[in-house]
């Protein structure tokens, strides 16, 4: 495409993106769980796509938001948005203090063991939240309400989650054209020789878990306040959905590239709205079957199959010989 | 800490929870050796581990809702999960195998969510036990008591290890296993199938989940989603003994279920869970610093 003609489809894009909640009204939540997807998508790409360490645990940094956020409103006694814009910035330091502390004795962990770690460092973190008093236990904690008319919450919410989402976009767009994604691709590509460099890997490492930790502690305020309800297991800490999702959708877009996670999200976000209803239940055990298939079949997702089978429209010289994708 | 109290007035208290912590010990040892069976010989982390055993359960299960006694059903469940065992491998395992261990450990995770949601939708989310009609012993003047069905499991956890031990050391197949897990290519230069190695480990360890998840069940309880602990645990055994140290996962697996059930006493149930997935990533994280120290690290 030319550059006009890209610049066109930009717009109209973003056009589409902000008029949303005018055109379809009635679907303005399921809209605004759109971008928290892409959301997921993008921040688990950092690390587990772009840097390579799959991680099973950056739900930990979403329901931290979420409690974080809905604690500060609970106990400062400040108006509803003042709270939230306070509790949101709680949120957004503390998760990226935990995740500079977990990084230090988690990112020296590699492959499978850090895979199996970070899993079970999510499912821990949701375990302490359901037997913490403090945080409402078991039984979760429900955030304030709105104050506004119907339908005002879930508008002001799409046009957060779709601030954070571009802005995420745009940092990480900066970030990966720069020394860090060179060297967060470094350390995906082979560790050992990118420290033999002279590169500081651990000072990367943890970076880019803090940048994901602080785009998703984001999400989760802004979630927990959408849903107007915490659950320590079903909402905050929700391996089994959000967790998994997060994965599933960078693995379907393409893992270790900026778009993937993005179309990814999507795809899994509108087949999911569509089909899942069908399921009556079976849903999570489609999931399951799923994840397996893309995995097994697709592990370069739908942009690293473009991309082997059209090499020349994403600027590559195509010579002889199989072409690879990201490289893992 | 008013338990810590408790406890130290009352020692005896402690001979309970060891007692109880050893038993359930040997029931993890179990998982953990076939879990260390599949990773030794083919390099691939079951993460489904839990969900065999679970599984195991509810077929025992339906053997007692079909009449038969409870014990019928260690080898009912033993051979429907070597049947599954052997269904997922050659449905999904062998695609796996010797690709980059990101990848099987993604597919072997969603076959767990597959298996605990399916477990979910067919028999329910409810807590499950069956009945097996023994009785307790009483140690201490009734201080102490031991059920007699964890007495049972325990020495069915000791038979069920000592046959896998000496079916891997005697018999021709376990030889070709063992000979997979030290060089597969030279084993195929010498003739061995190793397709057929593999689906056979695989449905053996399936097979071992499904006899511990039958003990399981019968001892103590069973619900959809009760396996991810014990893939958690048996990942915690493996890791601290290393892999083909039978004694260190023995060791490792009754230390294990002692210590658990000293931090389901004084930390209270409803964290104890937290302390199982807290302590992998301690456990993780102390192995790694104890490797870094000695600049050596396994990939």
């Amino acid at each position: 495409m030319s550059r006009g003609a890209r610049l066109a489809a930009a717009a109209a894009g973003v056009a589409l993106a902000l008029a949303a909640p005018k055109l379809a009204p009635a679907i303005v939540t399921q809209l605004a769980f759109l971008w928290v997807m892409v959301l997921f998508a993008l921040t688990w790409d950092v690390v587990g796509g772009q840097m390579g360490y799959t991680s099973f645990g950056n739900i930990v940094f979403f329901g931290l938001g979420a409690y974080c956020a809905a604690v500060v409103q609970r106990d400062l006694g400040l108006g509803y948005f003042e709270g939230l814009a306070v509790g949101m910035a709680v949120a957004a330091v503390l998760a990226v203090a935990a995740a500079f502390v977990l990084g230090l004795g988690l990112l020296g962990i590699r492959g499978h063991y850090f895979a199996i770690g970070t899993l079970g460092l999510g499912i821990a973190a949701g375990e302490i939240a359901s037997g913490w008093d403090y945080v409402g236990a078991g039984s979760g904690m429900v955030t304030p309400l709105y104050p506004g008319p119907a339908g005002a919450r879930d508008v002001f919410f799409y046009y957060y989650f779709l601030a954070l989402a571009a802005a995420c976009l745009l940092i990480l767009r900066r970030l990966y054209a720069g020394r860090f994604g060179l060297a967060i691709n470094a350390i995906r590509d082979d560790e050992d020789k990118a420290e033999a460099m002279g590169l500081r890997t651990r000072r990367y490492k943890i970076t880019a878990w803090c940048v994901s930790a602080f785009f998703l502690a984001l999400t989760g305020a802004g979630v927990g306040h959408l849903i107007g309800f915490i659950d320590p297991r079903d909402v905050a800490f929700a391996g089994p959905t959000y967790g998994v999702w997060m994965v599933l959708m960078a693995i379907l877009g393409g893992s270790g590239t900026l778009w993937g996670p993005v179309l990814g999200a999507f795809v899994f976000h509108v087949t999911q709205e569509l089909f899942w209803t069908y399921l009556l239940g079976w849903q999570r055990v489609a999931l399951g079957l799923l994840i397996v298939i893309i995995v097994v079949f697709f592990p370069r997702g739908i942009l690293g199959w473009a991309r082997e089978r059209w090499p020349e429209r994403f600027g590559e010289v195509v010579e002889e010989g199989p072409q690879g994708g990201g490289g893992r | 800490m008013s338990e810590l109290q408790l406890l130290l007035d009352a020692p005896v208290l402690a001979v309970q929870l060891v007692i109880d912590g050893l038993l359930v010990g040997a029931i993890f040892c179990l998982a953990a050796y076939g879990m260390a069976l599949v990773w030794g010989v083919m390099n691939i982390i079951n993460i489904a581990q839990g969900e065999l055993v679970m599984l195991g359960g509810y077929v025992t299960l339906l053997v007692v809702q079909a009449g038969l006694p409870p014990f019928v059903g260690v080898p009912v469940a033993a051979a429907v999960l070597y049947v599954v065992g052997w269904a997922l491998y050659r449905a999904v395992i062998f695609r796996v195998v010797d690709r980059d261990m990101f990848i099987s450990i993604l597919a072997t995770f969603g076959i767990s969510i597959f298996l605990q949601q399916l477990a979910n939708e067919v028999f329910g989310a409810d807590v499950q036990t069956v009945r097996s009609g023994l009785g307790q012993f009483f140690l201490f003047g009734g201080l102490v008591t031991v059920s007699q069905i964890k007495l049972v499991a325990f020495a069915g956890a000791v038979v069920l290890a000592l046959v896998l031990y000496l079916f891997l050391k005697r018999s021709r197949l376990g030889q070709a296993i063992r000979a997979s897990a030290q060089n597969a290519r030279a084993a195929r230069i010498l003739g061995i199938d190793t397709g057929r190695v593999y689906a056979t480990t695989y449905a053996l360890n399936a097979a071992l989940c499904g006899a511990t998840g039958a003990l399981v069940v019968m001892a103590w309880v069973i619900h959809p989603y009760i396996g991810l602990p014990y893939t958690v645990r048996s990942f915690m055994i493996v890791v601290v003994a290393g892999l083909g140290n039978l004694p260190g996962v023995v060791a490792a697996g009754l230390g294990l279920g002692v210590a658990e059930n000293f931090a389901g006493f004084l930390l209270g149930a409803e964290y104890q869970a937290a302390f199982v997935f807290s302590l992998l990533v301690v456990i993780l994280v102390w192995r790694n610093w104890r490797l870094a120290r000695r600049r050596l690290y396994l990939r």
